[in-house]
C-alpha cells in the first residue's frame, strides 16, 4: 500500500479570547467544510497535534495532497469560538522535529 | 532569491492616523516590503509625505497610489492627465463597459479593478483582456470579499474571479492580488494572501507572482517613468554635460 505523505502546519492564533483545542479544530473544520464540502473535507486528514495557549501556536497535521486546501481555508476563517480571529501559518514541514525547530 | 510581497490595496482612512499606523506596522510585521494606501480626494500631499515616512520609519517601501471611479471616458482622460504624472500606481475602478474598454487600452492605467458585490459589473471579458494585454494594465483582485461573503454570494464572486482568471491568463494579462482590506483582523500573512488566490484557480508559483513580481513590475516600471532622468522608454539620461 502506498505511504500517505503528510506535512505538519505550525500556525499563529490572533485573537483576542483564545480558545479551546475542542472550538479551535472545530472552526478548521467548518471553514474547509464551508469552502470544499463534506466530501473534500474527508479528504484533508485534518488532525489536531497540539495548541500551545501561552504562544497562541497550533500544530495541525494533514495530508500533503490537501496543503493549499487547507492553507486557503485557514486563510479564509475570520472567526474562532464566535470571536473575530484570523489564523496565520507560520511554518509547514515534513516532520514534527523540523517544524518545532523551525518555529523556535 | 526571496521575493518582496507587496500589497497594493490597503483601504484605510490616512486622516486616521492611529489606524493607519497601526495597519503599516503590522504590514511590516507580516513580512511586506511594499504597501500602497489609496489616494482620495481628500488628501492632501502633506498626508501622503507622512504616509512615505511612517513606511520607511517601519522598514517598507510606500508607494503613492490613485483610485478613480470615472463615469465616462472624458472623466478618465481628464483624471489620468490630471494626476498621472503624480502618483506611481494608476488604479481604474471600472463601473461601466465604456469606460473599462477605454481603461484597458490606456497606456497609463496600471489596475484595472471591478467591482465585487455586483457581479453584472465584472467587465473583464475577452474583448477586455484582449485590449490590456496591448497596453499595460493588470487585473487587480481584491480578496476581501472572500473573507467576508458567505454562501452563494461568495460562490459567485469566485465564479467570476475564476473565469476572470483564465481569461488573463489566456491574454497574458498580469494579475496583481491584493487585500483590499482597511481592518487589522483582516490583514494576512503574504503567502495566505496567496493561498486564498488558489480559490480562484491561480497555482502557487502565479499567487505568489501575483503579490510579488508583477506589483514590482509595475511599480519599478512607473518610478523609472516619473524620473527626472526618464526620457523616452529605453533612453534615460546618463549623465549631463557642460553647456559649451
Amino acid at each position: 500500500m502506498k505511504r500517505v505523505k503528510r506535512r505538519y502546519l505550525a500556525l499563529l492564533l490572533d485573537c483576542e479570547r483564545l480558545p479551546s483545542e475542542r472550538e479551535f479544530i472545530d472552526a478548521v473544520w467548518a471553514s474547509v467544510t464551508r469552502l470544499y464540502g463534506e466530501v473534500g473535507a474527508s479528504l484533508t486528514g485534518l488532525t489536531l497535534i497540539s495548541l500551545d495557549v501561552e504562544r497562541k501556536i497550533a500544530v495541525i497535521r494533514i495530508s500533503l495532497v490537501a496543503l493549499s486546501v487547507v492553507r486557503a481555508s485557514l486563510a479564509a476563517t475570520t472567526s474562532l469560538a464566535n470571536s473575530e480571529a484570523s489564523v496565520h501559518v507560520l511554518a509547514v514541514s515534513g516532520t514534527l522535529k523540523a517544524l518545532y525547530s523551525n518555529v523556535k | 532569491m526571496t521575493r518582496a510581497f507587496a500589497d497594493l490595496h490597503l483601504r484605510v482612512n490616512p486622516k486616521d492616523q492611529k489606524a493607519t499606523q497601526e495597519l503599516i506596522k503590522r504590514a511590516a510585521g507580516f513580512g511586506y516590503s511594499l504597501i500602497s494606501i489609496s489616494f482620495t480626494s481628500g488628501m492632501q500631499d502633506d498626508d501622503l509625505v507622512r504616509l512615505k515616512s511612517v513606511c520607511t520609519e517601519e522598514g517598507i517601501d510606500f508607494v503613492s497610489r490613485a483610485d478613480f471611479h470615472p463615469r465616462s471616458e472624458n472623466d478618465l482622460t481628464h483624471f489620468l492627465r490630471k494626476f498621472r504624472r503624480r502618483f506611481e500606481v494608476i488604479c481604474i475602478s471600472c463601473d461601466n463597459k465604456e469606460v473599462a474598454r477605454q481603461a484597458a487600452k490606456d497606456r497609463r492605467v496600471d489596475l484595472l479593478n471591478f467591482p465585487s458585490l455586483d457581479y453584472h459589473k465584472r467587465f473583464f471579458d475577452r474583448a477586455e483582456a484582449e485590449l490590456a494585454s496591448g497596453s499595460l494594465a493588470a487585473l487587480e483582485v481584491d480578496v476581501k470579499p472572500l473573507l467576508i461573503l458567505q454562501g452563494p454570494s461568495r460562490v459567485r464572486i469566485l465564479m467570476s474571479l475564476r473565469r476572470e482568471i483564465n481569461v488573463a491568463r489566456e491574454f497574458k494579462v498580469p494579475i496583481v492580488v491584493s487585500s483590499g482590506v482597511g481592518e487589522k483582523r483582516f490583514m494576512r500573512f503574504p503567502r495566505d494572501l496567496a493561498s486564498l488566490a488558489y480559490l480562484f484557480g491561480l497555482d502557487e508559483a502565479s499567487a505568489l507572482d501575483a503579490i510579488s513580481t508583477n506589483p514590482e513590475r509595475i511599480i519599478s516600471r512607473n518610478r523609472e517613468k516619473l524620473s527626472k532622468r526618464f526620457v523616452a522608454p529605453g533612453i534615460s539620461i546618463v549623465k549631463e554635460g557642460k553647456a559649451l
